[in-house]
């Protein structure tokens, strides 16, 4: 990926050069182009202004890109085996991929969120949610790797997630499609009224740490997305929801045949209140909790038991309804918290809910409806403002903080800029093709930063050198800091990235990481100098704890190991400087390489099935002499009696 | 990625070599033999520059006359964790033994190598060429703090 990431710049630096060079010839659209190349320009060296996360979709990880360049920095393995650094291969951190359903090596993920102090994003952790197998991920912003994951017992389809409250008190999980809950064996056809569609509230601790805290038992419609009140609606979570119908087959069809789903609107803090005050009722559900420890280098899993429900009937106050036109997808909260935008995916028109109205409507007990006990309020005494034919298929809205809101349009494939309480649209661009999810970064949060906005569309087709059938998506950056929205760029991104997160770069970069301190290595095989490495044999299990440093491996001569035996190389890392990983590997190697940090412990297995006299090497180039760091393990026949021997120049 | 740079590089170099060729052809004949250097270099481990004080963050420093032994203890401690994968007080190893460094080296220039290997290798003449005696194996850069190197200074006057 880094490879063709630098090709890629090097193409994109050679064009530049070339259009230079064109525009000499009196062009005039020339040098509107260069002053676009300006702006995407960053010169060799220098830095990107601002970080964008990607969801990396299928490929359940997230990708790290550098804004405006568009450049690829990193690709963060987080619900996925990556074998190029060896996550979810490596004795360490196969536990990360631990579910109620056994070792999962695959993850769907879709909406990366950062964590926030005061509605502004804080740059500790980004959080980011897998739709497949329900589980919410948090990753460090100071290693750049995952270093938690909770599974959501009784859910299904996490799709509204994993959006962060604004002092990161709560993330929630959702449910986009209703099961029974408890699972059970019954009639598909029978789920109208008896499928449920939990959702969970996990906290977030000062130290990151995430806690499963109750999950509202909420009648099964399927929650899509979500967004938290911010600012004035602080305390409260809204959910968008469709299928209302209930239907169970040829969902494209009979899932549409209301003419209104709902917002579902949630009063967390009361129910967090109920809680603490000991309502309501432990239910089963397991689910595994997976947290990687920064100084032992290791994850540990840990399957749990039960969880609180809440009836919402039960509490008073704190769950309602709001009509909303047409299948609704996103649902998205202004800076100051007081609109909610509701797109109906299969409308025309953008309703934008007022928070203060919806306040009154409930102090007013103004109910048009319930839904199995939950009151509905009016669409008229909700509703803010209409967006009148902005374009066909909203789907998602960010803000730039300046009183605008760019809407994007799935069927029509635009971004539209409109504004906030006068509903007027200001501005339209095409984008190419077909655009999910937009992100302005801290565009859901109190204090966007209001400079660009990358649209994430879902159709490639033409927009790069064809490569086969299969396409990368694409992504185009705008400059929206003047009065309209300029295109910028395209640029590739991996996966499918769903949604997207983006922070002003100088919120993070001082403090990542640059190695880890041997000294605080707590590794229990780690080997912190060469004095410490050794072979130890116990029955069929063989223990290596060696070292790596510029380049050599003690020990690098290894004799004694028999077929059959299960071979740990527990390598450890001897360099204290930045940007000097080493690798690892041996042939045969039925796992994958591993890629060792400066400070850091790593271990693969590896079980020998031939006699002979078999080569290991380090597999990232390390320095002048990369090539020779490099050993041999002698394997014996499984009854022989080769005493365990291990040197380093003898 | 490092092999794509160094692949670049070469690229790159190439272009240059090719350029430059096309400049100047010199009519080298193969049977001549070159002129044989009469110079013959001392090594550079065995050379004894105690004038020289490298480049780094260190620029003087006065060693006490009587070697303080709780901060030589503290340094040995160091020394085996951070140095011994590539130093071995008995002998030569990937780099040389510290076993009378002090003969031959200023504490100035031994603290800045130990601080700024990248630094020294590319500015100061000697440790590049002790670089290219010891094969091309860098010093690493261990991240130690000014005291930790000091302390591991203190160690070397007791080999």
């Amino acid at each position: 990926m880094k490879t063709i990431g630098k090709y890629i710049m090097t193409i994109a630096t050679l064009t530049i050069l070339v259009s230079c060079g064109n525009s000499n010839d009196g062009d005039k659209s020339g040098a509107l182009t260069s002053s676009k190349a300006e702006k995407v320009y960053v010169a060799p060296g220098e830095h990107d202004e601002y970080y964008g996360f990607m969801s990396g979709g299928y490929s359940g990880n997230v990708t790290v890109y550098g804004l405006p360049s568009g450049r690829m920095l990193k690709e963060i393995p987080v619900f996925s085996q990556f074998p190029t650094s060896g996550y979810g291969y490596s004795e360490e951190t196969k536990a990360m991929l631990n579910t109620s359903f056994g070792f999962v090596p695959w993850g769907d993920a879709h909406h990366p969120d950062i964590s926030q102090t005061e509605g502004e994003l804080d740059g500790r952790w980004i959080f980011i949610n897998e739709n497949n197998t329900p589980r919410i991920a948090r990753i460090s912003l100071e290693t750049f790797e995952t270093e938690e994951i909770i599974e959501l017992p009784n859910s299904a389809g996490n799709h509204a997630s994993s959006f962060v409250t604004e002092n990161t008190e709560y993330i929630v999980a959702g449910t986009r499609f209703a099961v029974p809950n408890p699972q059970r064996d019954m009639p598909i056809n029978e789920m109208k009224g008896k499928f449920k569609g939990p959702l969970s509230f996990v906290s977030i601790a000062d130290n990151g740490r995430m806690n499963l805290e109750f999950q509202l038992n909420m009648p099964g419609f399927n929650y899509d997305l979500a967004h938290p009140g911010r600012n004035k609606s602080h305390g409260w979570f809204f959910f968008t929801s469709y299928n209302t119908e209930e239907a169970n087959t040829l969902m494209e069809v009979n899932a549409s045949q209301n003419d209104k789903d709902y917002i579902a609107a949630v009063n967390w803090k009361k129910i967090v209140d109920y809680v603490k005050n000991g309502g309501g009722k432990k239910v089963s559900g397991t689910y595994a909790h997976n947290v990687y420890d920064e100084k032992t280098h290791s994850a540990t899993s840990t399957m749990k038991e039960g969880v609180i429900s809440i009836n919402p009937k039960d509490v008073e106050g704190a769950v309602y309804y709001i009509p909303i036109p047409k299948s609704p997808h996103g649902c998205d909260v202004d800076p100051s918290g007081e609109y909610i935008i509701g797109s109906g995916k299969l409308s025309t028109d953008l309703s934008v809910y007022s928070f203060e109205k919806m306040l009154t409507a409930i102090e007013n007990k103004d109910f048009v409806d319930d839904a199995y006990g939950i009151p509905v309020l009016s669409y008229e005494n909700t509703i803010a403002g209409v967006v009148k034919q902005p374009g066909l298929g909203p789907l998602h809205t960010e803000f730039d903080g300046k009183g605008n809101a760019y809407t994007t349009f799935f069927i029509s494939s635009e971004v539209v800029k409109w504004k906030l309480g006068t509903w007027e649209v200001l501005d339209r661009l095409p984008t190419f093709y077909s655009v999910g999810h937009l992100m302005i970064p801290g565009g859901n949060s109190r204090k966007p930063f209001g400079k660009y906005m990358v649209a994430l569309n879902k159709i490639t087709k033409d927009r790069y050198l064809p490569t086969g059938p299969e396409l990368e998506h694409s992504a185009q950056l705008y400059d929206i800091s003047g009065d309209k929205m300029e295109l910028l760029s395209d640029f590739p991104t991996h996966g499918e990235p769903h949604y997207a997160a983006g922070i002003r770069a100088d919120l993070i970069k001082d403090k990542s990481k640059k190695y880890y301190d041997l000294e605080e290595n707590e590794h229990p095989y780690a080997a912190k100098s060469e004095s410490e490495s050794k072979v130890t044999r116990d029955g069929n299990e063989v223990h290596i704890n060696m070292t790596m440093i510029r380049s050599h491996f003690s020990p690098d001569n290894i004799e004694g190991v028999k077929v059959g035996d299960k071979v740990f190389f527990h390598m450890t890392n001897l360099e204290q400087d930045f940007d000097v990983p080493h690798g690892f590997s041996v042939i045969g190697a039925n796992t994958s390489e591993i890629l060792v940090m400066p400070g850091q412990t790593k271990t693969i297995v590896w079980e020998p099935k031939r006699e002979g006299v078999w080569p290991f090497y380090c597999t990232d180039f390390c320095s002048a002499l990369h090539q020779e760091m490099q050993g041999y393990v002698r394997v014996s026949g499984k009854n022989s009696n080769t005493p365990i021997k291990y040197s380093l120049d003898e | 990625m490092k092999n794509t740079l160094n692949i670049l590089t070469l690229i790159l170099a190439f272009i240059f070599i090719s350029c430059g060729g096309n400049d100047k052809k010199e009519d080298v004949s193969y049977g001549k033999k070159a002129p044989v250097k009469e110079e013959i270099k001392q090594k550079a481990s065995e050379r004894v520059e105690l004038g020289n004080k490298g480049v780094g963050p260190v620029t003087s420093l006065d060693l006490a006359l009587v070697v303080d032994q709780d901060m030589a203890a503290h340094g040995k401690e160091i020394y085996g964790k951070m140095c011994t994968a590539c130093h071995k007080a008995e002998k030569k190893f990937i780099g040389p033994s510290p076993k009378g460094i002090l003969e031959r080296r200023s504490p100035e220039w031994i603290m800045n190598m130990i601080l700024a290997p990248d630094k020294m290798v590319k500015e100061d003449p000697l440790a590049k060429d002790l670089l290219i005696e010891f094969n091309g194996s860098p010093m690493a850069n261990q991240n130690l703090t000014k005291e930790e190197a000091r302390a591991v200074l203190e160690y070397f006057r007791t080999l």
